[in-house]
């Protein structure tokens, strides 16, 4: 056992930390603050320092320690908050995150802006409490350590004592009579390597005192002063060895006399001392600010009297960290490596695959035979239970929207900010859920198209009120389903886009355009590479990369992005995502002797055409006429070389179906029933393949492939263009002619 | 000192030697890097996908994964191409995917020694020697040493999405 092993745990539980905090300080409202989101922030600033100083994340624990005591100013009421300083501390959790991000990929952090960080909240600190952040002193240098600065020490530590509350004061005093003191622990580490040794000392120095240690690999002996319990040091020591390895003793009182353990005191009380004085301001500080905070802080104080408290307080927050940090997730959810999931869900497909194929074979048992009622029964159990489990684990995966939405309030306020604009942001459709490979791969596409809305969409507030519109500009994202797909919007109330505009952009980029091109067309040049109409390139956008990569991202999951822009009214902006890992409800049906899957959130209705509503259009073009609309007929043996299938349409069976906003008419030979089937991805190891989606396994374990309707119609609408060119002598033909 | 001279020499010796699944196509012998083979099944429940080009019969479920399936035999303009009981399918894995293909038959595992690897000629349009990692010559045999990565991900074989579509 390594301490290193613990460093993810550390990286994903602060991470979360991180994200509470800015959560947190998103909402906080700045005129009125609430003191329990200030404690919220306190605690996640501090629960990350007492991580970071545990596994020696050094320039991580002092930004934290900074960052911690500036909020601590702020929940007592000292610092009175600003949107800027609100910002400042955004900007602190940023950076936290960046050091997070750099121990994580096990380099060390910017030290430029860790600099700069620390000496911005000094100066916060300075400015607006004339208060000096004294650990802060010399933090950037090396070590907070350091220590001595007696200048700055002093006044923190009157403050602390002052602000602490006059009853906390007299019971810490009454106690201290009982307590004596501390504690003299002699902790034995058996078959401790040098290098975890080395680690557990500076541990145990941090639980208490080190007064001496001695010994070699077999048995290291180290005596520990302190107030600490066995059973603390115990629970501490079993992050990083066995609980066999270690050995507690109470070590002999002579060891312990009060002569010997006061100068120990001393020196190390000044070595400590900076960090220790703003600790124990911190620790003061808790029970006034009358939060149910106080994680047991406070009553560990009360065995010291108050001098000694100061150096030994430190320690606690390395300490206490581990019992709670480790529980709190675990009553609620645990952490699985998303492979370990998708290979539960290809299992349970797997199993339900084999489960329709037994219960293909039960169905064709000859139902005489004795026995076989039961046997049907167990089937049947084994269905539903089947089913229950493959939904059970599929929602595993699933993760509602809200978690690609969170980060934008963040977005928007900074954006704003940066663009001296009034924007609101309105969020609709949270818990729409969404299989978390996607909501991973969407964030990146649909900041970059927030961003556009407020940098190009929304305009200036004066604009707006010129224009008659309400000074704040309104950005919507919302997300739902529409059949089997996901739609997510982003939609502004802005200036719209400009058809001339683009139009004339487009040709000095030597795009190739025309007047008359219709608007989806129009709007759908910004997605071209290099395409930028903003006049000036901002630090929001403008630069003209950007848009292709969002719809070639979207392409690569299989979506695609829709644009409707009126002028003056805004912009709305649809991604529509497949459902690729997904169990998609399907109507299965026959051409020839093969069959296919349609999705079922397609499929309108189906009926016998008649041979009077089929009418032939400009040569191979067939329409139908479905209660008073015409349909486009696309049969499908045509499109997809369906040997034996039946040819003439009124034998045929017509399933209407509907794809992005538009009707057709599929001809089909048999329509086989409805099935719930696993969606397979057939770009794994093939390739896209036009007019198919995906694929799935049938009950017998043959493939069937899952038809896409406007794939199909594309494809149907090629291959016609394909044949009346092959009617004519073609360039393509001679060219291929020529090739071979 | 000899010893470790001569454990060397035959380390550095057993690298090079490379062992090759041999099998059949029509009459001819080809064979391919054993360590790209996955497992060897039969020709089974195919499903065609349309507007595919003939060479790629389908795709096939190999338990739970959908995989596609070429025969070689119609890549390599091979006369007769039947489907019957000893067909079988070479599941090979080839740049992060698995594809089967279809061959005559299977006959056995070569070892083959650097010398045995000759260069391969300039071919017609059929195969190109670039899809060759050589000819075996073994006693009277000659084994066409089919390089699979390659083979595979060429454009030609329209297994894998060219990048440039996008």
């Amino acid at each position: 056992m390594d301490i290193t092993d613990f460093f993810d745990t550390f990286f994903e539980e602060a991470e979360e930390l991180l994200a509470d905090m800015e959560q947190h300080l998103l909402d906080l409202d700045v005129d009125d603050p609430d003191g329990e989101q200030l404690n919220a922030i306190f605690r996640a600033a501090h629960s990350i320092k007492g991580g970071a100083g545990t596994f020696g994340f050094n320039v991580l624990q002092k930004t934290t320690h900074i960052f911690e005591n500036l909020l601590d100013y702020a929940r007592n009421g000292e610092l009175a908050l600003r949107t800027d300083l609100v910002d400042t501390f955004l900007e602190a959790k940023d950076i936290m995150h960046d050091q997070l991000n750099a121990y994580r990929s096990e380099e060390e952090p910017d030290h430029d802006a860790f600099v700069r960080i620390c000496q911005t909240l000094q100066q916060i600190a300075l400015d607006e409490i004339g208060a000096e952040l004294e650990a802060a002193k010399g933090a950037p240098i090396a070590n907070a350590s350091s220590g001595g600065d007696s200048g700055s020490k002093a006044p923190a530590e009157s403050g602390a004592a002052s602000e602490a509350p006059k009853e906390s004061k007299s019971e810490a005093g009454g106690e201290a009579g009982d307590g004596e003191g501390d504690t003299h622990l002699k902790v034995a580490l058996l078959d401790v390597g040098e290098k975890d040794r080395t680690l557990l000392v500076e541990e145990l120095d941090q639980l208490g005192h080190v007064i001496e240690q001695s010994g070699d690999e077999k048995r290291y002996e180290v005596t520990l002063s302190g107030n600490t319990s066995a059973d603390d040091i115990e629970a501490v020591m079993c992050f990083i060895i066995e609980p066999e390895q270690i050995e507690i003793t109470d070590a002999a009182p002579a060891e312990s006399a009060a002569g010997e353990s006061a100068p120990e005191h001393d020196s190390s009380a000044s070595s400590d001392q900076t960090a220790a004085a703003s600790e124990a301001q911190g620790s003061a500080s808790e029970p006034q600010s009358a939060s149910p905070a106080p994680e047991a802080a406070p009553a560990k104080e009360n065995d010291k009297t108050p001098a000694q408290s100061q150096p030994d307080s430190p320690p606690k927050a390395p300490k206490k960290k581990p019992k709670p940090k480790k529980k709190a997730p675990e009553s609620t959810s645990i952490r699985v490596s998303v492979d370990k999931v998708d290979q539960i869900i290809n299992l349970v497909g797997e199993l339900i695959i084999t489960q329709s194929m037994l219960d293909q074979t039960v169905s064709d048992l000859d139902d005489q035979s004795v026995g076989n009622s039961s046997l049907q029964n167990g089937m049947s159990l084994l269905q539903r239970n089947a089913r229950d489990l493959q939904e059970a684990v599929m929602s595993i995966r699933m993760i509602p929207m809200e978690f690609v939405f969170s980060r934008f309030p963040r977005v928007v306020r900074d954006t704003a900010g940066k663009l001296e604009k009034d924007i609101e942001l309105v969020t609709e459709g949270k818990s729409t859920e969404l299989d978390k490979s996607l909501v991973e791969r969407i964030t990146d596409p649909l900041t970059h198209l927030v961003r556009n809305s407020l940098d190009h969409g929304i305009e200036m507030p004066d604009d707006r009120e010129a224009v008659g519109k309400p000074r704040t500009g309104q950005l919507t994202l919302s997300a739902r389903h529409q059949g089997g797909n996901i739609l997510i919007e982003v939609k502004d109330d802005g200036a719209g886009m400009d058809r001339e505009v683009l139009l004339k952009k487009a040709r000095e980029n030597g795009l190739n355009v025309s007047d008359t091109m219709p608007d989806e067309d129009v709007w759908q040049l910004i997605f071209a590479p290099g395409f930028s109409t903003s006049a000036e390139v901002t630090d929001v956008s403008g630069r003209g990369v950007g848009m292709d990569v969002v719809k070639r991202n979207i392409q690569a999951m299989g979506g695609r992005v829709e644009i409707q822009s009126k002028m003056g009214e805004g912009t709305n902006t649809s991604i529509v995502l497949p459902l690729t890992l997904a169990i998609l409800d399907g109507m299965s049906i026959k051409v020839g002797e093969e069959t296919f899957i349609l999705p079922l959130s397609a499929v309108l209705e189906s009926l016998q055409p008649a041979k009077e509503d089929m009418y032939a259009m400009a040569g191979d073009d067939v329409v139908l006429k479905v209660r008073d609309e015409y349909l486009p007929v696309i049969a499908i043996h045509e499109v997809f070389d369906v040997e034996g299938a039946i040819t003439d349409p009124t034998r045929s069976i017509a399933v209407i179906v509907q794809g992005e906003g538009r009707r057709y008419a599929l001809l089909v030979d048999e329509l086989l029933g409805q099935r719930q089937v696993v969606v397979k991805n057939l770009e794994d190891n093939y390739r896209k393949v036009p007019g198919v989606s995906a694929a799935t396994i049938l009950g017998d374990g043959s493939v069937s492939l899952i038809l896409d309707i406007t794939g199909l119609h594309r494809l149907s609408r090629a291959r016609k263009e394909a044949g009346n060119h092959a009617n004519q002598p073609t360039p393509v033909l001679s060219k291929e002619a020529e090739s071979s | 000192m000899s010893q470790t001279n001569n454990d060397a020499v035959q380390a550095a010796s057993e690298a090079e030697n490379r062992e090759f699944l041999v099998f059949s196509l029509g009459e001819e012998e080809y064979a391919i890097d054993i360590l790209k083979v996955q497992e060897i099944r039969g020709y089974e429940n195919v499903t065609r996908i349309a507007n595919a080009p003939d060479f790629i019969k389908g795709v096939t479920n190999l338990r739970g994964v959908i995989v596609p399936i070429v025969d070689l035999r119609i890549k390599f303009n091979l006369d007769s191409v039947e489907y019957g009981g000893q067909t079988v399918v070479i599941v090979v894995n080839v740049a992060d995917r698995i594809v089967g293909i279809v061959v005559d038959g299977v006959s056995d595992v070569m070892t083959l020694t650097p010398e045995q690897i000759k260069p391969a000629p300039e071919f017609g349009v059929t195969l190109s020697s670039d899809f060759l990692n050589g000819l075996g010559s073994l006693e009277d045999r000659m084994l066409v040493l089919v390089d699979i990565d390659k083979l595979l991900t060429s454009e030609e074989m329209a297994l894998v999405e060219s990048t440039r579509d996008s």
